[in-house]
């Protein structure tokens, strides 16, 4: 499926997954996004492939930066007339907790959707929501 | 006795047998420098690395990787030891589209340390460093807790 079919068939039916495996990068991180409790949340599963500190052992932190920009850029296509891939323009990460070898998910929220462009938050999550790991800014290019 | 140049070989063989997500990415350091404390990076394009097949341009979260593995190198290089070290915070600017089908190059500049930060600035392109694609503003925290990975362990790591 071409990735401008698999984005209209995202918005018409809210499921995510034929466009994350039109997206080879997404395929390679692992990447799934799932509806929780009626909002979507990307998983990444834990993979040797993502570590960046094996004597921590930690995630590697452009790992978590590649969840957030991606979640945002599927949140953004799910809540907004967005009919392409958005493109960054601005992605500003923290980095709150080490990420351990176990499995991560992340979330986004649309702050603000102009004309020209769109700002999201997104956090990222091991254990609890409520520790999260990462957090991120993300500034896209609408239209 | 510090050496006065970094070891490529050296710094490479950790970053290969010590990061297996920079080994995944294929990232590799072409350049350093301890004054200014400065590695150049490199990332071949590859099929799996596309963000968007249309235009088989990069996916950005590889170019952030690229730009944080670039950042901490010159940390190490600053410092001239491999601490353990976290990126508190990146901040990427994407000036513009990179090229399709192109190897990527990041070169990150580890300008200020104190005993507890340092500050690191990047840029990354595809065919001319005065023309870059993405810039980067990058803080470390300095940690004096968790195991440095030793230059004995690098060196046994090293194949023969």
């Amino acid at each position: 499926m071409s990735v401008t079919t698999a984005v209209e068939s995202a918005r018409q039916s809210g499921d995510f997954a034929s466009l994350v495996e039109a997206i080879p990068y997404l395929r390679f991180l692992g990447v799934r996004v799932e509806v929780r409790e009626g909002r979507r949340v990307a998983v990444m599963p834990f993979a040797e492939h993502l570590v960046g500190n094996p004597t921590v052992p930690a995630l590697h932190g452009g790992t978590l930066g590649a969840l957030l920009e991606s979640m945002a850029h599927l949140e953004l296509l799910a809540t907004t007339p967005q009919g392409k891939l958005p493109r960054t323009i601005t992605l500003t990460i923290d980095f709150l907790r080490s990420g351990k070898t176990r499995d991560v998910f992340a979330a986004a929220k649309v702050v603000k959707s102009g004309r020209r462009v769109a700002t999201l938050q997104c956090h990222a999550w091991q254990e609890d929501e409520n520790a999260p790991i990462a957090t991120a800014m993300v500034i896209l290019k609408v239209g | 006795m510090a050496p006065d140049a970094p070891d490529l070989e050296m710094m490479n063989a950790a970053l290969r047998d010590f990061v297996p997500h920079n080994a995944a990415l294929g990232i590799t350091m072409v350049a350093a420098s301890f004054t200014p404390a400065s590695v150049t990076v490199k990332m071949p394009w590859s099929p799996q690395l596309v963000g968007n097949p249309e235009t088989e341009v990069i996916h950005g979260g590889a170019i952030t990787t690229l730009l944080d593995a670039a950042a901490g190198a010159s940390v190490f290089l600053r410092l001239k030891t491999a601490a353990t070290i976290a990126t508190l915070d990146l901040r990427v600017d994407f000036l513009g589209r990179a090229p399709a089908r192109r190897d990527v190059f990041a070169r990150a500049e580890c300008y200020r340390d104190t005993s507890s930060v340092a500050f690191v600035r990047a840029i990354a392109w595809v065919d001319d460093p005065e023309e870059p694609f993405a810039t980067a503003a990058a803080t470390f925290a300095l940690s004096t807790r968790g195991r440095a990975i030793t230059e004995e362990e690098v060196r046994k790591g090293l194949k023969p």
